[in-house]
């Protein structure tokens, strides 16, 4: 099970809280766009087996959407921070870089 | 006009602790900027907080007094929202003064009373007990205090919920899902259930 922090309401809540929103940061290709780009909009996730970046929503609490990056593999959460942002944080690329050694985005 | 009833019309049951539905509630959803003035000062008038530091109630937190004289308050709800509580029959009014006092500040203020139900559970840390079993929070004294507002999942529908002052428990949710948290909550306080992990 996983505990998440929501970075908006302080509420540091158990997985079932919580409603998951796939892969995060992830570059919107729409109309107009080419079909190979849509196409990997659509389908194409990188599924990794370790370090993960993912979107959360905070369903049955404040409602608001926020980050979390997480392994795949031992289910540890490094760390959540807000939604307002295109790619992770410094800070949260600095706890992973700690934990994970020789780890890269 | 016929008489407004709340959804379980003051329905009591009595384990391990007391479980009691609170009849009428004026309740008003207000959503804004959290940090304007107009909707500081709109929200403490109309949840009867007037005179008091001026201020919103913090991050998690609620300022609410449910008594005889009493059903008023404010409760954070989340970074752009806030829930004013006041009593039923004055909802209309305090809405009023609320939009009033809003004048052109970017906000929604809605009147939300007849969608809601509220229950109160009491029995000191048997109360705490109650709500262990349903919801996935730390009810123990030393994390969850008094003044305290959570929303979360009481078994699989969406609640709210704050502690007073004597540590009674107040439950706000659905009022489409009263009966069944009522039924959660007979079950979670039946006699012979206690735990007794507080
Ligand atoms: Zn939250």
């Amino acid at each position: 099970m996983l505990i998440l922090h929501c970075p908006y309401c302080g509420v540091k809540g158990e997985e079932t809280e919580f409603a998951p929103g796939g892969e995060a940061h992830l570059a919107r290709h729409g109309p107009g766009s080419t079909d190979d780009d849509f196409k990997s909009y659509l389908f194409s996730r990188k599924n990794p087996r370790g370090v993960h970046f993912e979107r959360w929503r905070h369903a049955s609490g404040c409602g608001k959407w926020f980050h979390a990056a997480r392994a795949t593999d031992t289910l540890e959460v490094y760390a959540t921070y807000k939604a307002q942002t295109l790619a992770p944080p410094k800070q949260v690329l600095d706890i992973i870089a700690k934990k994970r050694p020789g780890w890269n985005i | 006009m016929s008489d407004a009833i709340s959804a379980l019309n003051h329905a009591q049951f009595t384990g391990f602790a007391e479980v009691e539905e609170c009849g009428l509630q004026g309740m008003i959803t207000l959503r804004g900027d959290l940090t304007s003035k107009p909707l500081i000062a709109g929200a403490r008038t109309a949840g009867g907080r007037d005179g008091r530091d001026g201020k919103m109630p913090k991050m998690g937190m609620a300022e609410v007094a449910i008594s005889v004289a009493d059903r008023n308050g404010v409760c954070w709800m989340s970074p752009d929202e806030v829930l004013v509580l006041c009593p039923y029959d004055k909802v209309e009014a305090q809405l009023m003064a609320l939009t009033t006092k809003l004048g052109k500040t970017h906000a929604l203020a809605v009147n939300v009373s007849d969608a809601r139900a509220m229950f109160r559970v009491s029995g000191g840390t048997a109360a705490r007990e109650v709500l262990a079993k349903l919801c996935p929070v730390d009810m123990s004294p030393g994390a969850f205090k008094p003044g305290m507002f959570r929303r979360t999942r009481m078994a699989q529908v969406a609640a709210a919920f704050w502690m007073d002052d004597s540590e009674d428990i107040y439950i706000i949710c659905f009022r489409s899902v009263a009966q069944y948290v009522f039924d959660l909550l007979k079950i979670a306080a039946q006699p012979g259930s206690q735990v007794g992990v507080y």
